[in-house]
């Protein structure tokens, strides 16, 4: 296939991730450095009230927005460098802190708070995931042939789900004495409230997470698994090794390049951890780095959205996504040289 | 011998079912679960005995509730819905569609299909439990509470009705856009081994990574003050693009475009490239090949493409809360706004009934393509 062809059949993709990806992302990082204001002019405003023979009148200076010839409130844009990281990251208030000691202070700061959260879900999320994916899979493969469809579709319901409601119907489960809650303290006796502190919270998050994804894996493991050359088990059952080894040497080395691709994925979607944030309403106790750009953006009580705050944050939310691409796509690009 | 060797013992057998068990219940619990509740008055719905929840005691108390006699008939009305759509539809389809057009001929029977059960459940079935309930007694006395109350506010006083329609137009927009652009692009990645169609898929599997509030925030100042940079192209009616479903479903194609194209590009190499060849040959060049020998083929590939496009549209939340005004608000978004408001009891089983009506169509989705959604899940991971 010649480059015109090829890039007549590419030609309209590549356009719109250019166009709505590649771009939009210059311009979050130059809008970054950027903050545009509301023009505002001091006037002297000369209030009166009747009075008797003569007016009361006080003049009092407020400012107003400057509107311009075309009706328009007018506005600036002004550099001003590092300015707005520097309000997202709070550098001088985490130093403080940290020098003290003090990690609830330092924990008070959003962007720092937002970026403890999403390591930590990221990291124990993945580990279950994989865990709970595999266990799946290898049951799925154990049970009878009737019943693997019925199985998988149902499976396939908390993958499926739209994340914000099934993060909503966890809380609904949790929510005050909701049937859970209940449940727990019937067993306890004790009174519970899941949505009370912020690690209970975060618990449940998880959960949820892990609810959400873990059929993902299971079904791509179990795919793996229907290609496990069954030559080699029967030599190693021959060999004596038992049912725990054959898993442990024959099996998960041949499930591994999945279990590396499920890895990825989960990697990459769990850093944007954001719908939990509004299913379970946690924003009081936690939040995650895409949901601080997210407030960021969301217009305040005054209709004004922080653009370049948000740009900021998420300029650094970014980072973070490079940090953790960096080593898989090294060795796709060392797999595609030695490939060819 | 294979079977004997590999065999399992009995205990290790029943342990892997019953967990397998247990993970199914914990799979679909938290759905069943929401959608019992959506069915109940506010006291049952919240009530903390599981039993209260699922009998409904004060929804009965009220008048609202089903008998055995009317659990009987939604039962024989569903299985006989199922047969249908299983066994009659397709012989039906396959005996009267035109031969060139076997699509159209699904959709008109998919069509009917629904209409049917439109009539069977909501025309036919209270018309006959009302005429049989009071006859029967015992069996035609309400055993459980239910009421579709609460399906009623949502759908009628709050308006999703009107959400739904933009939900409708814009995951069919982003659908329909994003397989065009996405299968000539799949198809072009799959049959060149340039370095080029490999920096293009790499860069695509980034642009996968990139958080989307990371997107919006690049395309929020200037949707909004899109009136007046378009002005110089379009003149005095250049529109504001805040708020319009077209520049969310580009969005959204856009968006969905690194994914789909990686799929769509595993799909076609699937298909050997010798049919293509083959055309070539004989005197197509690269675009009558596509059209007359890739595209009769590829469909099986398009639709778990589609399917997946379809979620990702329907469930999106952030970039269609963020980019649509409320009157183009989709229906995810619109219930966040419900959950917020929430102070009843009453409104929050009110959101629990959104919630279910947006799990619907889901639900039916994994049903007829569960087949296509694995292979879906799949067809990316094997090949690595």
């Amino acid at each position: 296939m010649n480059f015109r062809t090829f890039a007549a059949f590419v030609g309209p993709s590549v356009f719109m991730m250019l166009l709505f990806i590649a771009f939009p992302l210059i311009s979050v990082f130059v809008q970054s450095f950027y903050v545009t204001q509301t023009v505002y002019e001091v006037v002297e405003v000369e209030t009166c009230t009747p009075g008797f023979l003569t007016q009361t009148c006080t003049t009092e200076k407020t400012s107003v927005p400057v509107v311009g010839e075309d009706g328009h409130v007018l506005t600036t844009t002004e550099f001003v460098g590092l300015q707005s990281y520097a309000n997202v990251l709070e550098l001088g208030r985490a130093w403080d802190a940290l020098k003290s000691g003090s990690w609830s202070a330092f924990q008070t700061i959003d962007f720092w708070k937002a970026l403890r959260f999403t390591l930590t879900f990221t990291l124990i999320t993945l580990p279950l995931n994989i865990g709970l994916g595999l266990g799946i899979a290898l049951m799925i493969n154990n049970a009878a042939k009737a019943a693997r469809g019925p199985v998988i579709f149902i499976s396939l319901l908390p993958f499926i789900i739209t994340p914000v409601i099934g993060a909503l119907s966890i809380n609904w489960l949790f929510r005050g004495d909701g049937i859970l809650t209940a449940a727990m303290e019937w067993y306890s006796g004790r009174d519970i409230a899941m949505f009370a502190q912020a690690w209970t919270i975060e618990l449940l998050m998880m959960l949820y997470r892990v609810w959400h994804v873990a059929p993902f894996a299971a079904i791509v493991l179990y795919a793996g698994l229907q290609t496990v050359n069954s030559d080699s088990l029967e030599s190693a059952v021959i060999d004596g090794a038992s049912r725990w080894q054959r898993l442990r040497y024959i099996v998960i080395p041949h499930l591994m390049p999945l279990i590396i691709f499920v890895s990825m994925i989960h990697l990459m979607d769990a850093y944007r951890v954001f719908e939990e944030v509004v299913g379970f309403s946690s924003q009081g106790h936690v939040i995650s780095l895409q949901w601080l750009t997210y407030d960021f953006l969301v217009p305040d009580q005054a209709g004004n959205r922080s653009i370049s705050r948000a740009s900021a944050s998420a300029m650094l939310t970014m980072i973070g996504i490079t940090l953790l691409l960096i080593a898989p796509l090294r060795r796709t690009w060392r797999d595609h040289k030695g490939g060819h | 011998m294979s079977s004997r060797a590999m065999r399992q013992p009995l205990s290790l057998r029943l342990t892997s079912n019953s967990l397998l068990i247990l993970w199914c219940v914990i799979a679909a619990f938290p759905i069943f679960w929401i959608t019992v509740m959506s069915f109940k008055t506010p006291v049952d719905a919240f009530d903390a005995n599981a039993l209260n929840v699922i009998f409904g005691p004060e929804t009965r108390a009220k008048g609202h509730g089903v008998s055995l006699l009317d659990i009987c008939l939604l039962g024989l009305a569903l299985w006989g819905l199922w047969r249908g759509a299983a066994r009659l539809l397709p012989s039906m389809v396959r005996s009267y569609a035109p031969a060139g057009a076997v699509w159209l001929g699904w959709l008109i029977g998919a069509a009917a299909f629904g209409l049917v059960a439109l009539v069977t459940l909501f025309g036919l079935l209270p018309v006959l439990s009302n005429a049989l309930n009071p006859v029967l007694g015992a069996f035609g006395a309400d055993v459980i509470g239910l009421t579709t109350e609460h399906y009623k506010t949502v759908w009628i006083d709050r308006g999703f009705s009107n959400n739904f329609q933009n939900s409708l137009v814009v995951t069919a927009g982003v659908v329909t856009v994003s397989l065009t652009v996405g299968t000539l692009a799949g198809y072009g990645l799959a049959r060149s081994g340039s370095t080029l169609a490999f920096w293009i898929l790499i860069v695509a599997l980034v642009f996968r990574a990139l958080p989307h509030s990371v997107l919006v925030a690049g395309y929020l100042p200037v949707f909004i003050n899109s009136s007046e940079w378009l002005a110089p192209i379009l003149g005095e009616n250049a529109p504001t693009l805040y708020g319009k479903p077209m520049a969310v479903i580009a969005v959204l194609v856009a968006i969905n475009q690194p994914f789909t194209i990686w799929m769509l590009r595993s799909f076609f190499q699937n298909i050997p490239a010798e049919l293509d060849e083959a055309a070539r040959v004989d005197g197509c060049n690269h675009f009558q090949a596509f059209r007359r020998v890739i595209m009769p083929v590829m469909w099986p590939g398009v639709i778990t493409t589609g399917l997946f496009s379809f979620l990702l549209a329907y469930n999106d939340f952030l970039v269609t809360s963020l980019l649509l005004d409320a009157q183009n608000q989709t229906m995810v978004p619109a219930i966040a706004g419900m959950f917020n408001r929430e102070t009843t009891t009453t409104d929050q089983v009110v959101a629990v009934a959104a919630a279910v009506s947006i799990t619907a169509p889901l639900f039916i989705l994994v049903m007829v393509f569960q087949r296509q959604i694995v292979s879906g899940l799949t067809a990316g991971a094997v090949k690595g």
